[in-house]
């Protein structure tokens, strides 16, 4: 072996063994932890703990259909019919995407809670004593699932069409198909790989969803919600124990449903143009659906709405009307001037960021590594690594590490809980996927050509990354690093199981505003992690 | 005089892929075609001159200096790949300016005519600030031409450069190509598996097989006097004849006789046959004729010289002497 070689096998090798460390041994340590002969006993007999494994199991199914009954139709609507204001309508149709899990869930609460707008609304128009609804249980998770997650089928779908060749479907028509046969037996098996990549990014989402079932839970409990309640408790056998059960239930949905995604078999036949949009001629159906169209835009547009709204409020001046009756930039001047409200904002910024920073040097080395060429025996090992954490929920993670990090056994093991430490090393390795396969595909793209071309010209290794790699990940480097910065900056799952008094991030600041009644100041702080995130996101799909 | 050599270079990828042992001089200006068919090792000796693959055994020298072990950065060999691999972030300009900055030597000043001396070279003069894209597949080759010949290195290698265009192109780039290595009087070497290029931009030409170097000569050497059947077959159109065609047509017991389509005439006596088929090509036609014994062989003749189904007799010019194998 030459000098290079080995020093190349070393470093697969480092890399490996440091990805292990942050993502295989904390659940290591918890599966330890949950082979425990009471708290396996306890978990065994108590109703509770089944009911709420299987509540997660079926939220998540039900939030399936449910996502796929909204986007895939909205995705045909969009790619297939063309009507006035089809370009803009279907920008907006992705809008939910830009609001924070727990802000989306708030301002839910501030739209269609007891005393939400539409609530109150109803309630003045029929002139009730009560309010019309009270927005609790699986019900309410589930409304809140639909409308954040169909996004995912929505864009899936419409990134499938786009990709059909229309004269597969023209094919299929001067063979004697109807418009049916050629849905059902040409459409529906191509797309079939983005619908079930579809299916599992929102199961994997709706399994480890947290924001929702603790906010509109009530007495109703899913896994996500139970583990934290266990470790609240001080039963830390029995949370690792549920932890160990969610993750195995995810590592099986993830297992059955990623042989739907396999074998995409519109790749290996090659591109051709996809269909036109036709348009719909018509004008009572073009009518329809520009105003359905509409509707369902504001539809999706109030809770961002509501939370600007509700941003203007100042504190104590909204009791019983229908709509607020003063509106001022008060809640936003406290967030700025008084420093105990400042604090927030300031951490998660800093936390996003080096945890940003972190995941992306190690999905840079992961792609420099292994990311091109021929596959050897360290990238299956190392793309598995970055891509775990990704299959197993946010709550699994957190308890986890809190357990790890728990006690000291250098190298392995350092207490870092209670520290500012941990929840920055929580969203690293919850960004890892992200960032991991953003750079792995940038590098798989590069010609290896290139990199010798820059030898033959006299650039060494670290020359050759900086003027020829590194440029040309760029466009990945960005759009993964954005999605990272932007999950680390709206956590909340890592963050209420592991942050600090001193480094509390923006959703804690959030629902501990919600406590104080400072609805005003919760939603200020909403809408300034909601701009955030459109903005960094925004960068981040530049070219 | 030699100025670029390759002594015994020797690499085994598996028990039965070898490629080498491959010895080669080459001297100061001269260009030289690697011609094979794909599987035949052309590339990886093209890669071993560059330092992207490591022999096993054997050395690289040039110019006295063994740089059997210098990596890539440090030979000074330009090179132009088959898919010219041109940086797509960069412009024209900046492509060409990579070798000349990358070094880190501090001759900033004068980046700039460089680029624009190497640009004009290639008759692209002014391109500097063009997108990689906006070119036509033509200029891009030139770029890539222009890009490696920039930092001024010791030795140009070629991979295929000519084979991403088109064929009414091809033939026009390939003489500018041989007029510019000419002007710059730099050592070459290059890949291609057609016999044409190799003949036509080649000083010398060295065929190989499986691995093996089968001949080194000027094109008229291989085509006048190939050294194994393989090179007479492989370079030029051929008629393989044995036994009793071959005794016909002079050949001695055990012989196997190689014979050009243009080495066969129509005549009175000879191999007795039939004309199958007729290729008319313009100057002359290809006729392919079935000897007796089921051979079939192609003689190039005049338009005129024989119509389909008609009972001629084949005799040889030029018939070329290999033992019969086995």
């Amino acid at each position: 072996m030459t000098r290079a070689a080995r020093w190349s096998a070393l470093s697969r090798a480092a890399l490996a063994l440091l990805l292990a460390w942050l993502v295989v041994f904390p659940i290591l340590m918890a599966a330890r932890a949950a082979a425990d002969p009471t708290a396996l006993s306890a978990f065994a007999h108590r109703g509770t703990e089944w009911r709420a494994l299987w509540a997660s199991v079926w939220i998540s199914v039900v939030s399936v259909l449910l996502s796929a009954a909204i986007g895939v139709p909205l995705a045909f609507l969009f790619e297939w019919f063309d009507f006035p204001g089809r370009k803009t309508l279907g920008a907006l149709v992705a809008l939910p995407a830009v609001l924070p899990p727990f802000v989306g869930v708030i301002s839910f609460l501030f739209l269609y809670g007891e005393s939400g707008f539409v609530s109150r609304a109803v309630q003045g128009l029929l002139g009730l004593s009560q309010p019309p609804w009270r927005l609790q249980g699986p019900g309410a998770i589930l409304l809140v699932h639909a409308y954040s997650m169909y996004v995912y089928f929505y864009l899936f779908t419409r990134a499938g069409l786009a990709k059909l060749d229309a004269s597969m479907l023209e094919a299929a028509q001067v063979l004697g198909a109807g418009r049916r046969a050629v849905l059902t037996r040409v459409v529906l098996p191509l797309i079939r790989p983005s619908l079930g990549g579809a299916a599992l990014l929102v199961f994997m989402t709706a399994l480890g969803s947290f924001s929702a079932p603790y906010v509109f839970g009530g007495g109703f409990r899913v896994m996500t919600t139970q583990i934290v309640t266990s470790k609240l408790n001080g039963e830390m056998g029995l949370a690792m124990v549920e932890t160990v059960a969610l993750a195995a239930v995810a590592l099986v949905g993830v297992g059955l449903l990623r042989r739907t995604e396999r074998d995409d078999i519109l790749v290996a036949l090659g591109k051709g143009t996809a269909p036109r949009p036709r348009p719909i001629r018509r004008p009572l159906a073009r009518a329809i659906a520009t105003a359905a169209g509409w509707v369902f835009a504001v539809v999706l547009l109030l809770p961002h709405l509501t939370l600007v709204l509700v941003s203007l409020v100042p504190y104590g001046t909204w009791t019983t009307e229908t709509l607020p009756p003063v509106l001022s930039l008060v809640n936003y001047h406290r967030l700025a001037a008084e420093p105990e409200r400042l604090a927030p904002l300031l951490n998660s910024a800093w936390m996003a960021l080096a945890s940003t920073a972190g995941a992306v040097v190690l999905a840079l080395a992961a792609g420099q590594l292994v990311g091109r060429g021929r596959p050897g025996r360290w990238r299956g090992v190392i793309e598995g690594l970055i891509a775990l954490p990704w299959a197993l929920p946010g709550t699994v993670f957190a308890v986890a590490l809190a357990l790890t990090f728990s006690a000291s056994l250098p190298p392995l093991r350092y207490v870092l809980v209670g520290t500012v430490a941990i929840l920055p090393l929580a969203y690293l390795v919850r960004s890892l996927p992200i960032t991991g396969r953003a750079l792995l595909a940038g590098f798989r793209q590069l010609d290896p050509a290139l990199d010798e071309a820059a030898a033959s010209l006299g650039a060494g290794r670290w020359v050759t990354f900086r003027r020829v790699t590194l440029p040309l990940v760029k466009p990945a480097l960005m759009a993964g690093a954005s999605l990272a910065f932007v999950g680390a900056l709206g956590d909340f799952v890592a963050s209420i199981v592991l942050y600090t008094y001193d480094n509390r991030p923006i959703s804690i600041e959030i629902m501990s505003s919600l406590r104080l009644s400072e609805i005003g100041i919760a939603a200020a702080f909403g809408v300034i992690l909601m701009v955030a995130s459109a903005a960094v996101l925004a960068v981040g799909a530049r070219r | 005089m030699t100025y670029l050599a390759l002594q015994d270079l020797r690499v085994r990828f598996s028990p039965t892929v070898e490629i080498g042992p491959v010895s080669l001089d080459i001297a100061k200006g001269e260009i030289l075609a690697l011609l094979g068919p794909s599987g035949s090792g052309k590339t990886t000796i093209l890669r071993m001159l560059a330092g992207f693959e490591a022999p096993q055994s054997g050395r690289i020298v040039v110019d006295g200096e063994d740089v059997t072990t210098l990596p890539p950065a440090r030979r000074h060999f330009g090179m132009v790949f088959q898919h010219y691999a041109l940086f797509p972030h960069l412009d024209v300009g900046e492509n060409v300016a990579f070798g000349l900055t990358g070094r880190g030597k501090g001759e900033a000043g004068n980046v700039g005519s460089r680029v624009s001396e190497a640009l004009r070279l290639v008759d692209l003069a002014g391109f500097e600030r063009r997108r990689v894209h906006e070119l036509s597949g033509g200029q891009q080759q030139r770029v890539a031409l222009a890009r490696a010949l920039a930092p001024a290195p010791r030795v140009l290698l070629l991979d295929e450069p000519l084979s991403n265009l088109d064929p009414a192109l091809r033939e026009r780039t390939r003489r500018e190509l041989r007029t510019l290595i000419q002007r710059v009087g730099i050592t070459t070497v290059f890949v291609t598996h057609e016999q044409d290029e190799a003949f036509d931009l080649g000083d010398r030409v060295a065929v190989l097989q499986q691995g093996r170097l089968e001949q080194v000569g000027t094109p008229e050497d291989l085509y006048e006097r190939p050294a194994t059947l393989f090179v007479a077959t492989f370079v030029g159109r051929a008629n393989v004849l044995t036994d009793g065609a071959a005794r016909a047509l002079g050949g001695a017991p055990g012989e196997m006789l190689v014979v050009r389509p243009e080495a066969l005439r129509f005549g009175a006596a000879g191999l007795a046959a039939v004309v199958r088929e007729r290729r008319y090509t313009g100057v002359a036609a290809f006729y392919v004729v079935e000897a007796e014994s089921g051979e079939r062989l192609e003689v190039m003749a005049a338009p005129d010289a024989a119509a389909v189904g008609a009972r001629v007799h084949v005799t040889t010019t030029r018939a070329m002497r290999f033992p019969a194998a086995g």
